[in-house]
Formats: structure tokens, C-alpha cells, sequence
């Protein structure tokens, strides 16, 4: 195994580097709750960067504003060099309630978005059932979502958003909603979608362990009002084992690391 | 809503529509609609009349008795057919038919079983206003944590304590229920005095139309309405009262 | 004042049924005959003691409806009664959800439209049906609009919440994959919104049956309320029950047919998500 090292990359960016997405200076308080302060990232195209920080930091917020689902109170989003201000087509998003139709079978949710933008059925069933394959869940197209368990919904959700092909996937927290033995299933099945993909993941979690385990960037964001604290990038060879990973000493020093900077903000 | 950034309320857009009321009435725009100025005139003259006074003080104390026996009959069947299972499965689909049924059907009923008077009235509105009552109650009752009665009873409570703590536990919904029961209890006053048509209320509609009185028709109207209104109002300040610990419970 | 809730929602038509069908799980069929001979035996009884001159045993009734029915003055009753009812529900149908999907998607309708119709819905608008008489005269204009002033308050609240209360997930979903405006209202807002905007149809349906025979006691000599007036004056009080007794069984049948409709069409999403 490759030794796993771990770089630290000074918040003042950008280094020389391929970013797809780029964030500068943004702003957004909700009343007096200033919930981010003049943020600026730059997010590289094809890598994992997961937005990492303790709650009420304002990383789903800023994941929304790069959606373009917040209106920031100041600063800009551009994505491919062209700034945007509401959703598009080059970005895709995967909700963590999975914001699945009820009403609807997991062919009809994972081919939504394809629906809204007028494609033929033939067609938009053709790429569904093929994302639906993808994501493992080949034999459930007709269920409804309250047949599947948490995890089998968010897998729904994800396939909604590979099948829009986008450029850019953005993920808020979305594995919260699902139970543990499913989390770390699906982060495996995660890592192996990248690698097959080849496209952008912008990833808000909660939990430090799974943000080390599969991402090539760590945004850290401290609380109150939400800064950008920190870059990480932890070089960990993902090819092997799956298992091996969660036992390595530099995965769990990177841990560490992570959670002797975060301490300071938990109450 | 928010108009010039300031925070107008809801209920507001009422007065609006006094507005409007006025003046469609003055330009004559509808058959038998006032100005709503002449029917508030009308109103201050109205609650002077001794005819409005003693019609007032038939159809409340009829609608204060109908609705005490709803009540006094309702929660405890409600808590009944909360804790016997065959209480429930005797008397449930009973109580959900009358609960929707068009009743206004029966009121000719009690009208002969009753007699032309007072006692027809209270019946009306005992007979729209029960059947919530019982619903509601049953619903708090079955929904009361079963580990908060067996915490009751582990600490030894007796059978008369039990019911204390069902009472205390289901009174949010028993409350709700009593709202909607005065609600429909005032519905049942209008429509039984409607009905038998010489008793309160409804014996002042029926001069008011025949002899073409609509300032005073209207202005009878807004204060049932009022009057309806109020009821409910009061009891939902009391609903908010109990929600902080019926929040609490889930 | 400002919170909307409808009698519906409390508790009241919507959950009693499905909570029933849960209790009665050990013989559903068996028991609810019981309790119909039940009631059936206590009303019968009752008749022979007799409580009042004017109660009629069970039996008694029962032979008065099937001839009424045989001699065609009750089929007749219905068709003049069922008219306008159905007329009027219809019209409120179309028209509450329209109102009530206008006000839960457009603030100053709502700030407007709303507060009228939460004051309708308190207040006892029957009131206001020998007004009606008055200005319509007591034909088939008349029935309709009593039974749309009964019927469209509950329509109009329940589809605004509905519509109101509508999952903003979805929403932001549906924003997220570039649906425009007129998307999310067809494809998200009125899915989600069916099926309370469906029970609040079926409240309609009740308050309709309400409006109808009031209208029908109190101004209109046509229809069922002009059977219940007749027999009652000429004191054929078996006939006067039996009619009686069969408007509220065939509103109690609509309303469980209507049920049944609604949990077949609405089934997927009644289980939650």
C-alpha cells in the first residue's frame, strides 16, 4: 500500500489548478445570523471536495447557493467560467429528505428530471434504467419510494441526478437519513461511481470519518459566522480494500487531525 | 401579507371587504344588500330592541344547555370507546355516520318529538355538536402513550387516578373537540331555531324577511357570526394554552 | 384567529375510518352487523314501548320505505333532491379548487379570499338560505347556491392548505432540475396537494347533502324535505322516518364510496414516503 500523506493547502487560494466550480466572496446571514462570511473556493474538476464542518456552520447553505436554490446577499458563483445565479443544467443536486414523488415509481423519479425537460418517454426511460442499474437497484423500477428502505431511496436520488448528466453533482449530507450498515455500503459504491463517472462531487457531511474515507478535498468550515478554516487534501489510495482504508494509520490520523481542529467549536 | 413593509394581518382584508360591502349596498349594485353602514346602524338600534334581548337570552341559555350536555355525555362515551374495545366497535360506526350525516334531516324529528319549543333546540344542539366531542375524545384517548398509563399504575394509581390521567392526556384533543362541536353546536341553534321558527333567533329571521327588514336581517346575521366567531376564538386561546405540554408529549 | 383548520382535518371523517378498519380487524363484517341489529332492536323496542306517539318502530319504517319506494313518491323525491345537489357540488368543486389553489399559490388572494371563507366555514351560513329564497325565488337556482354556500367554504380551506402545506422539498427539487413555474404547480404542487384537496371534496359532499334538505325544509316544498314536511302534517309518521332514514343512509353511502375512492387512487402516497 501507497503511504497515504496529508497536505495541507493554504485557504488562500487559487493555486494553478482546473476548478469548475468558483466561489467568491459570498455572503448570507438569515436576520441577524450571519450564516457565511465572504467565501471564496474553488472546486476542481473531477475530484470529490467535501464541505465538512460542525452544524450551523452554513455548509448546506452554501451548497444551495452554488445550486443556485439560495440567493447569497453578496459575492458570486460561476461554474465552467460562466456565473450563475439559479439552477442549471451543468449542476445536479441530491437532497438529504431524497425529495422523492411519492406518487411516483423509481423509474418515473430517477427519469424526473429528464421529464421536466420535455424528453421523450422512450428515451428518458432508457437512461433512468440505465442509472437505476448503476446504482444497484436493477428489479425495483416499478416500486414506489415507501417500499424501499432509506438507503434504496437515496440511491433513488442519486440516480435522478447521474441521469441529468451533469457536470457537477452536489450531495447534502446525503447519507444522514440512512442507517449505518447502508452508509458505508453506499460510500463504497460512492468512491467506485467517481472513478466510473468522471465527474465533479461537491459533498456536505457532518461526519468526519466519512468525509476523510472518500473525498480528494476537505473544505473545513468553523460555525458562526461560517469561514472557510481550512484545506485538506488527504492522499489515500482508494483502489484497495475498502476495509483496509478504515484501518489505516493515516486515514485515522487525518481523523485525528480533523477533530482536534473541530473540537473547539462543539459546545 | 406585506404591504409597504409592513406586516398587514390575515383577518385585515375583512375590513375590505366591509369596503366593498359598502359600497355595492350604496350603489344598489344587489338585491336585499344594505350599506354596511345602514346594517351596523341597524345592529346598535337592534341590541336595544327587547325582542333581540330576550331572543338572545332563549337561544344562549339553549345553546349553553345543549352544548354542557353534549359535552357531559360526549367525553365520557369518548373515553369509553377509547379504552373498551367493544364499546368502540358497538357504537364507532354510529357515531361516524351522525358525525357526517345531513342531521338538519332530523331536526323535523325532534321538532315532534320535542314539541315547537325550547327543549327542540337544546336537542339540535346536543345532536350536532356530539358526535366531534366523542371523535376527538376517542382519538386523544387512543393516543395516549401506553407507557405513561403503565407508569401510572406501576407506581400504584388507582382506578379513579387513571381516569384523571387519561382525562389530563387526551385534553388537547378534547379540547379541539369541544371547539368544533361549539362550532357545529352554533350551526345547530341557527338551523333548529330556523327551523321551528318561533323560538329566538330564528323567530326574528322570520319577521326580518317577511316584512323586507334586511338591514336588520344583516345585521342579525354579523352578530350570530360574531358571535360564532368568538366562541371559537376563546376556545382556541384555551387550545393554545394546553399545547405546551401537548407538544411536549410527542 | 388567523390558523385555518377545517372540521375535516380534525380527526374527524379522515382518520375514524381507517382507525375503525384497524379495531375491527378480528371480524369486521360480524361486528358491525351486531351493531346494526343492535340498533335495529333498541329502535324497535323503543317503537313498541312507545317512547312518543310519534315513533315508529323499526319495522314499521322499514315496511313504510319499501312502499313508498314501490309506489315511486320516494324515487321521485330524489330526482328533484339529487339535481341540484349534484349540480351544486360539482360547481363548488370546480369552483373551491380553483379559489383555493388561486389563494395557496398567490399571497394577496390568499390575504383576500381566505379570511371569508375561514369566517363561512365558523359562522352558521344556513342563515343566509331563506335570503337566497328571497332573491331566487324556490326553484333549482335556489337548492344549488344553498347547497354551494355550504359546500364551498370547507372545499376552498382544504384545497389551500393542501396547496399551502405543500412539501417545499419537492419544490426545491423540482427547482433544482429546472422545472419552470407552471411545472411545479402540475407536477409537484397538485399531486401533492390531491389527496387532502379529495377529502376536502368529500367534506363538500357532506356539507352539500346539509344544504339541500335545509333548503328544502325550510324554503322549497319539492323534493325529500317537502316528503319529510308532508308526512310529518299528516302525522304518517313511519313514512316521515323512513324518508328521513334514507337521506342519511345514502349520504353515509356516498361518503364511504367516496372513501373507498380515495384510498384506491390515493394509496401510493397514504402509506407516506
Amino acid at each position: 500500500m501507497r503511504n497515504a500523506t496529508l497536505r495541507k493547502v493554504p485557504t488562500e487560494q487559487p493555486a494553478m489548478m482546473d476548478s469548475i466550480v468558483e466561489v467568491r466572496g459570498i455572503s448570507k446571514s438569515y436576520g441577524n445570523v450571519e450564516a457565511l462570511r465572504s467565501i471564496d473556493l474553488d472546486f476542481p474538476r473531477g475530484k470529490l471536495t467535501s464541505l465538512l464542518g460542525p452544524s450551523g456552520c452554513g455548509k448546506t447553505t452554501l451548497l444551495k447557493i452554488i445550486a443556485g436554490l439560495i440567493e447569497p446577499d453578496g459575492g458570486k458563483v460561476s461554474v465552467n467560467g460562466r456565473e450563475v445565479s439559479k439552477p442549471g443544467p451543468e449542476r445536479a443536486f441530491v437532497f438529504q429528505d431524497f425529495a422523492l414523488l411519492p406518487w411516483a415509481t423509481v423509474l418515473r423519479n430517477v427519469a424526473f428530471g429528464l421529464e421536466l425537460r420535455g424528453r421523450p418517454v422512450a428515451e428518458r426511460e432508457k437512461v433512468a434504467r440505465h442509472y437505476i442499474a448503476e446504482v444497484g437497484l436493477s428489479g425495483f423500477e416499478d416500486k414506489y419510494p415507501h417500499e424501499l428502505s432509506g438507503g434504496m431511496r437515496q440511491r433513488v436520488g442519486l440516480a435522478r441526478a447521474l441521469s441529468v448528466d451533469a457536470d457537477v453533482l452536489l450531495l447534502d449530507e446525503p447519507f444522514s437519513a440512512v442507517d449505518e450498515q447502508n452508509r458505508r455500503k453506499f460510500q463504497e459504491d460512492l468512491i467506485r461511481l467517481r472513478t466510473n463517472q468522471n465527474k465533479t462531487f461537491i459533498f456536505v457531511t457532518h461526519s468526519i470519518e466519512e468525509a476523510v474515507y472518500i473525498s480528494d478535498r476537505i473544505v473545513l468550515l468553523s460555525p458562526r459566522p461560517g469561514r472557510v478554516s481550512q484545506i485538506i487534501e488527504p492522499e489515500i489510495d482508494r483502489s484497495v480494500d475498502p476495509d483496509r482504508i478504515h484501518r489505516d494509520k493515516h486515514y485515522l490520523d487525518t481523523v485525528e487531525e480533523i477533530w482536534q481542529g473541530l473540537k473547539q467549536y462543539v459546545d | 401579507m406585506n404591504l409597504f413593509g409592513y406586516r398587514v394581518p390575515m383577518m385585515a382584508s375583512l375590513l375590505v371587504w366591509c369596503v366593498i360591502w359598502e359600497i355595492v349596498g350604496r350603489l344598489d349594485l344587489m338585491l336585499m344588500l344594505p350599506p354596511f353602514t345602514e346594517v351596523l346602524q341597524a345592529a346598535v338600534g337592534l341590541v336595544q330592541t327587547a325582542s333581540w334581548q330576550s331572543a338572545t337570552v332563549t337561544t344562549l341559555r339553549a345553546f349553553v344547555m345543549g352544548m354542557a350536555l353534549s359535552i357531559v355525555v360526549g367525553v365520557p362515551l369518548g373515553i369509553l370507546m377509547g379504552r373498551v374495545k367493544l364499546a368502540d366497535e358497538l357504537l364507532g360506526m354510529w357515531v361516524s355516520i351522525f358525525s357526517s350525516a345531513p342531521l338538519s334531516a332530523l331536526v323535523p324529528v325532534l321538532m315532534i318529538l320535542f314539541g315547537f319549543g325550547e327543549k327542540t333546540i337544546v336537542a339540535a344542539v346536543f345532536l350536532f355538536a356530539i358526535w366531534i366531542i366523542v371523535l376527538d375524545t376517542r382519538a386523544g384517548v387512543r393516543h395516549i402513550s401506553p407507557s405513561l398509563l403503565e407508569m401510572a399504575r406501576s407506581y400504584g394509581a388507582s382506578k379513579w387516578a387513571l381516569y384523571r390521567i387519561i382525562l389530563w392526556a387526551a385534553l388537547p384533543e378534547i379540547l379541539a373537540g369541544i371547539r368544533l362541536g361549539l362550532i357545529r353546536g352554533v350551526k345547530g341553534v341557527v338551523i333548529g331555531q330556523l327551523l321551528v321558527a318561533i323560538v329566538g333567533y330564528g323567530a326574528l329571521f322570520e319577521t326580518f324577511s317577511r316584512n323586507f327588514r334586511m338591514a336588520d336581517f344583516w345585521a342579525l346575521t354579523i352578530i350570530l357570526f360574531a358571535f360564532a366567531l368568538l366562541i371559537a376564538e376563546l376556545i382556541e386561546r384555551l387550545e393554545a394554552k394546553v399545547e405546551f405540554y401537548a407538544g411536549a408529549r410527542q | 384567529m388567523a390558523s385555518v383548520r377545517t372540521e375535516g382535518e380534525a380527526l374527524g371523517l379522515a382518520t375514524i375510518g381507517r382507525g375503525e378498519a384497524r379495531s375491527w380487524e378480528n371480524n369486521p363484517t360480524l361486528l358491525r352487523l351486531v351493531s346494526v341489529i343492535l340498533f335495529a332492536g333498541i329502535w324497535q323496542i323503543a317503537g313498541m314501548i312507545p317512547v312518543s306517539f310519534a315513533f315508529p318502530t323499526f319495522f314499521e319504517t322499514v315496511t313504510a320505505l319499501v312502499s313508498m319506494i314501490a309506489d315511486g313518491s320516494l324515487p321521485k323525491a330524489y330526482l328533484s333532491t339529487l339535481q341540484p345537489l349534484l349540480l351544486g357540488v360539482i360547481l363548488s368543486a370546480f369552483l373551491g379548487v380553483g379559489i383555493g389553489t388561486l389563494c395557496g399559490l398567490w399571497r394577496p388572494g390568499e390575504w383576500l379570499m381566505i379570511p371569508i371563507f375561514i369566517v363561512l366555514q365558523a359562522a352558521p351560513v344556513a342563515a343566509f338560505i331563506p335570503m337566497v329564497t328571497f332573491i331566487y325565488g324556490i326553484g333549482m337556482t335556489a337548492k344549488t347556491l344553498a347547497v354551494m354556500i355550504l359546500a364551498l367554504p370547507v372545499i376552498v380551506l382544504n384545497t389551500y392548505k393542501a396547496v399551502r402545506n405543500v412539501n417545499v422539498s419537492l419544490i426545491a427539487m423540482c427547482k433544482s432540475f429546472l422545472g419552470t413555474r407552471w411545472q411545479i404547480v402540475s407536477k409537484i404542487i397538485l399531486p401533492d396537494a390531491s389527496p387532502v384537496i379529495f377529502a376536502g371534496l368529500r367534506l363538500g359532499v357532506a356539507a352539500g347533502f346539509v344544504g339541500v334538505v335545509l333548503a328544502e325544509l325550510l324554503i322549497t316544498p319539492t323534493g325529500i324535505g317537502d316528503l319529510i314536511t308532508y308526512h310529518r302534517s299528516r302525522a304518517n309518521y313511519a313514512e316521515m322516518y323512513a324518508t328521513i332514514a334514507s337521506i342519511i343512509a345514502l349520504s353515509t353511502l356516498t361518503l364511504v364510496a367516496l372513501q373507498w375512492v380515495e384510498s384506491r387512487v390515493f394509496r401510493p402516497e397514504k402509506r407516506g414516503a
